[in-house]
């Protein structure tokens, strides 16, 4: 536990992160769908609900007369009506509506994105996303961007455990399974940041498995993957090479890769452009100068049982660290 | 009542049964009993006992996420607290409760028999029970318990992700038990096959029997899944054999697989036997028969058998094939009939009825309220694009607590204000019940409908915490107090439960005028039950004046006493008619002999500790074997 890690609270941690990520609340035509789903449902339900919960107070309220005990059973023709109708003939004309919904609603949230589109491959692991997208050669972590109006292509694999990519408000949620390799398609109609989280339990730091999904128009997206796309230039002063050298001294680089050094570990995020993101210990505490250095003495403490050791380095080494680790733009 | 007859030849007869029937009392009667009664009445005990300490898991829970990024617990314990309350409620709480406890005492009784087909495989099953029991929740020495949730997905609780103990808990603890919910299941078939009191032809079969015959017979079929599972996962792990890995030529869906073929009919399992309380419960306090007693019946057996294919459902992220998906959405709609036929046959008859709104009345209504709403949720989770989207959600943490404490745990309440009073002889207080009912009602509303709102906001399940500015706080809180004001409810009839055991005014033998058979004997029953086996003409014989002033003549008259042994009619299965007289087995050390033997086998699998397990099957066999020897059984029946 360092004075760093407790100079920030959890809640100006949570500041900077998107809106809440609501299912009622979708930005994508997928997410719209499964959305008018849900009203469809809540509607039937709430009648149903309804009348059965005011023939309960019927009931109750009614309550005089002669108690009916025998040893057969006489049902007046209304209950033998009210139990079929109710019980049989109203739910099958549902059920059979609800069956055409399913069948009808299927595809549009399953259906594969078009030949030619953007791919992007997200790895799942014990407790970040590791995101590439292949053709562009960008690779980052925790943060997906993608072109506002254009049907994305998301491939999901598992790195250990099974996890489930969700971004609730761009479409339903897909597995991501060990030997099986998934896919969904994410589609934003306006620009936002809108927060994903892993949704299948999967040890210890489940609950700080999240990530964004940033939708930008075109333009602003190709310029970010034209910058992504490029290694990060040498160190601009002393301080940051000083960094670099320590960060190779003190090993970090057998978890973590940096592109263009010596640093090429698979086990952690990606950090050749960890500068261009929001977040560090996916989507857990904001990425500034502050909440890094607590996060890289003592990750423990922020995220207990993740994988990343704390470690000792002495002051004015540590500040060369932060240096280099934040002029990775 | 008809026990209570002057008659000489009557007295005699009753003096006969006490002396045949006589519990040894003290130690002995402790370890070698097999009365159905003493049985069931001790599965309810240790299931509630579960039920508190499931409870408490899941207060500590709600304290945790209380409020975002609090540190009431940290991670690790949090993830063993949702597992095992998973667990505890699941296979330690409601099952052993309904079945067991309820099933063991009350089926007997409700057929006119004098115990299960079974008695000592009985003793046998609530042994195991316990210890199963107590083996798993030994895991909480040194926070070793089980960690990767009831549903304990591979690759997750895999030797490579999870190699401490506490994964073996759980696999061998739920083997374990096992053995005793099915040998509990295929005595129950029997029993209500072969026991039942002459003319109680199956179509007079109280809805109750009906529900445990079902469920029985699901046990059997979905509970080998398990084993299989659970099993080859204890292979893998110890052995390294690679059933789940497909590095090895596994596949983690195969777990899932197997998991959901038994774990969506465990669903219905919990709640058929609810169901069958409920349709216990209604018609007693509506003062007239249920309406459309075939169709309930009929509606059990389906859900009984649809149950078993819908458990896709539970897959619909993983990535199939679409149109697995339609068919298990189809078949996962279709099982809303058979629940729709019983909730509008309850509603019916209370409709018809001339309600009294008794403790246990209140229960069962309210349990048809919260029931379908969870019931209602769960015909959305068959629309796959929206299941796809909330599944692993808080909302399905609301739905499930819906279907199973709303259905469930409601009507095991509903029971408890409805039969305690025939088990203790004593009444339980209706001021008391009523407002731990409303506590009780509200709480369970607070805690658990906010869920459906958090999980609609994005909120996902099996987290020990979340950041703040997501909107998910308020409803944390909410659910948080809920679960408190619910446990203050538990409490309520809880303390209601003492009182009434220690000064309850008496019960007398039919506080409620009920229908069936149970209601006809003392309360509590003497040990054989009946001292005349029962007349049945109808579905309802206590409600039938002709048929018990018949009771009471052939009590009289000495006919159908079997007062000369253990002894108890079989009957036809279809018709009920009188088969043969059987002889049933008395006290016996050897059940408890034969599950210790079976638990120092598991303590030696569970150690590695391979000479331990080998010892524990030689233990068992010889137990096994003494329990059988034919040299025993005569010197039982000289002393006899």
């Amino acid at each position: 536990m360092t004075s760093l890690a407790h100079a920030a609270t959890w809640d100006s941690a949570t500041a900077l992160l998107a809106g809440t990520p609501s299912v009622l609340d979708p930005a994508g035509d997928r997410a719209e769908t499964i959305e008018q789903v849900w009203w469809i449902l809540f509607a039937i339900s709430a009648v149903v609900f309804a009348v059965v919960a005011f023939l309960v107070l019927l009931a109750v309220a009614r309550r005089s007369g002669r108690p009916l005990r025998g040893p057969e059973a006489r049902d007046p023709l209304w209950a033998r009506v009210l139990v079929l109708v109710g019980g049989v003939a109203f739910p099958a004309v549902v059920l059979v509506g609800l069956f055409a919904l399913t069948v009808d609603t299927l595809p549009a949230v399953s259906a594969p994105a078009e030949e030619g589109e953007l791919t992007v491959e997200v790895e799942g692991m014990q407790w970040f996303w590791d995101v590439r997208y292949p053709e562009e050669g960008i690779v980052t972590a925790n943060e997906i961007h993608i072109p506002v109006g254009t049907p994305v292509e998301v491939r999901v694999t598992t790195g250990d455990v099974i996890h489930s990519f969700w971004v609730p408000q761009l479409n339903r949620k897909i597995d991501l399974v060990p030997g099986k390799v998934n896919s969904i398609v994410l589609e934003a109609d306006r620009p936002g940041v809108y927060r994903g989280q892993c949704a299948e339990f999967c040890g210890v730091q489940h609950a700080n498995m999240a990530f964004f999904v940033i939708a930008e128009p075109r333009d602003e997206f190709e310029a970010w993957a034209g910058r992504m796309a490029r290694p990060p230039g040498e160190p601009a002063d002393e301080d940051a090479e000083r960094g670099r050298d320590v960060f190779l001294e003190y090993g970090c680089g057998g978890c973590h890769t940096i592109e263009g050094t010596e640093a090429d570990g698979e086990l952690g995020p990606d950090l050749t452009h960890l500068g261009d993101r929001r977040t560090i210990a996916a989507g857990t505490i904001p990425n500034t100068r502050g909440w890094l250095a607590g996060w890289v003495l003592d990750p423990q403490h922020v995220k207990p049982g993740n994988r990343m050791p704390g470690i000792d380095i002495p002051g004015e080494e540590f500040q060369a660290l932060l240096d280099y680790l934040e002029s990775l733009e | 009542m008809s026990i209570l007859s002057p008659a000489p030849s009557a007295r005699r007869t009753v003096e006969k049964l006490e002396r045949v029937w006589a519990e040894p009392g003290g130690l002995h009667e402790l370890a070698t009993t097999v009365s159905h009664k003493t049985i069931g009445k001790r599965y309810l005990v240790t299931g509630f006992a579960f039920f508190l300490a499931g409870g408490i898991q899941a207060l500590i829970m709600r304290l945790q996420l209380a409020t975002p990024r609090n540190d009431v617990v940290g991670p690790e314990t949090f993830d063993q607290l949702f597992s095992m309350h998973g667990i505890t409620m699941i296979f330690l709480f409601i099952t052993p409760v309904l079945s067991g406890g309820f099933g063991n005492y009350f089926v007997p009784l409700l057929i006119g028999a004098r115990d299960m087909a079974f008695p000592r495989l009985n003793a046998l099953s609530y042994w195991i029970f316990l210890l199963s029991g107590i083996f798993m929740y030994s895991s909480f020495w040194g926070l070793q318990a089980p960690n990767a949730g009831w549903f304990n997905y591979v690759p997750l609780a895999s030797e490579e992700f999870n190699p401490g103990p506490g994964i073996d808990f759980y696999l061998l603890g739920l083997l374990f038990l096992t053995i005793s919910t099915t040998a509990g299941a295929v005595n129950f078939i029997v029993t209500i096959f072969k026991l039942r009191a002459p003319g109680m032809s199956i179509n007079r079969l109280p809805l109750f029997c009906w529900s445990i015959l079902v469920v029985s017979f699901a046990i059997v079929f979905a509970f080998p899944a398990l084993s299989a599972a659970n099993i080859l996962l204890w292979l893998e792990r110890t052995f390294d054999w690679r059933f789940f890995d497909p590095t090895g030529g596994g596949d983690p869906l195969l777990w899932q697989h197997l998991f959901w073929i038994f774990g969506h009919p465990d669903v219905y399992i919990i709640f058929i036997p609810a169901a069958g309380i409920i349709s216990s419960v209604i018609p007693v306090f509506s003062q007239r028969p249920i309406v459309g007693y075939t169709w309930v019946a009929l509606a059990t057996v389906a859900i009984g058998i649809i149950g078993f294919g819908v458990w896709v459902h539970h897959m619909f992220a993983v990535g199939l094939p679409q149109i697995s998906m339609a068919f298990f959405a189809a078949a996962s709609l279709v099982i809303a009939i058979p629940s729709g036929i019983q909730i509008f046959a309850w509603v019916a008859t209370v409709l018809g009825g001339r309600p009294v709104l008794t403790t246990s009345m209140l229960y069962a209504l309210g349990f048809v309220v919260v029931f379908v709403v969870g019931g209602l949720t769960g015909v959305m989770f068959a629309v796959v694009p929206f299941d796809q989207q909330v599944t692993d959600s808080y909302f399905v943490v609301a739905h499930f607590h819906y279907v199973l404490f709303g259905g469930a745990v409601f009507p095991v309440f509903a029971g408890l204000y409805f039969w305690l009073p025939k088990i203790t002889g004593r009444l339980l207080s209706e001021p008391i019940g009523k407002v731990s009912f409303w506590t009780f009602f509200v709480g369970f509303n607070l805690a658990f409908f906010p869920m459906h709102v958090s999980g609609l906001l994005g909120m996902p399940r099996r987290v020990y915490t979340y950041p703040t500015e997501l909107g998910w706080d308020v409803y944390n809180l909410l659910s948080t107090i809920g679960a408190f004001l619910l446990a203050l409810g538990i409490l309520l009839t809880l303390a209601n439960v003492v009182r009434c055991v220690r000064v309850g005014p008496p019960a007398g033998p039919d506080p409620w005028r009920g229908d069936t058979l149970e209601w006809a004997t003392s309360s509590p029953p003497p040990e054989y039950n009946y001292p005349v086996i029962p007349t049945v003409r109808s579905p309802h014989p206590n409600w039938d004046e002709a048929s018990l002033a018949e009771d009471r003549a052939r009590l009289e008259r000495g006919e159908l006493t079997l007062a000369d042994g253990h002894l108890t009619p079989a009957s036809t299965v279809v018709e009920g008619d009188l088969d043969e007289v059987l002889e049933m087995p008395s006290e016996s050390p050897w059940p408890l002999v034969l599950a210790v033997s079976l638990g120092v086998a598991f303590g030696g699998l569970l150690l590695e500790f391979w000479a331990m397990a080998v010892i524990g099957g030689i233990m068992t066999t010889a137990a096994l074997v003494a329990w059988h020897s034919p040299g025993a059984q005569e010197q039982e029946e000289a002393q006899a």
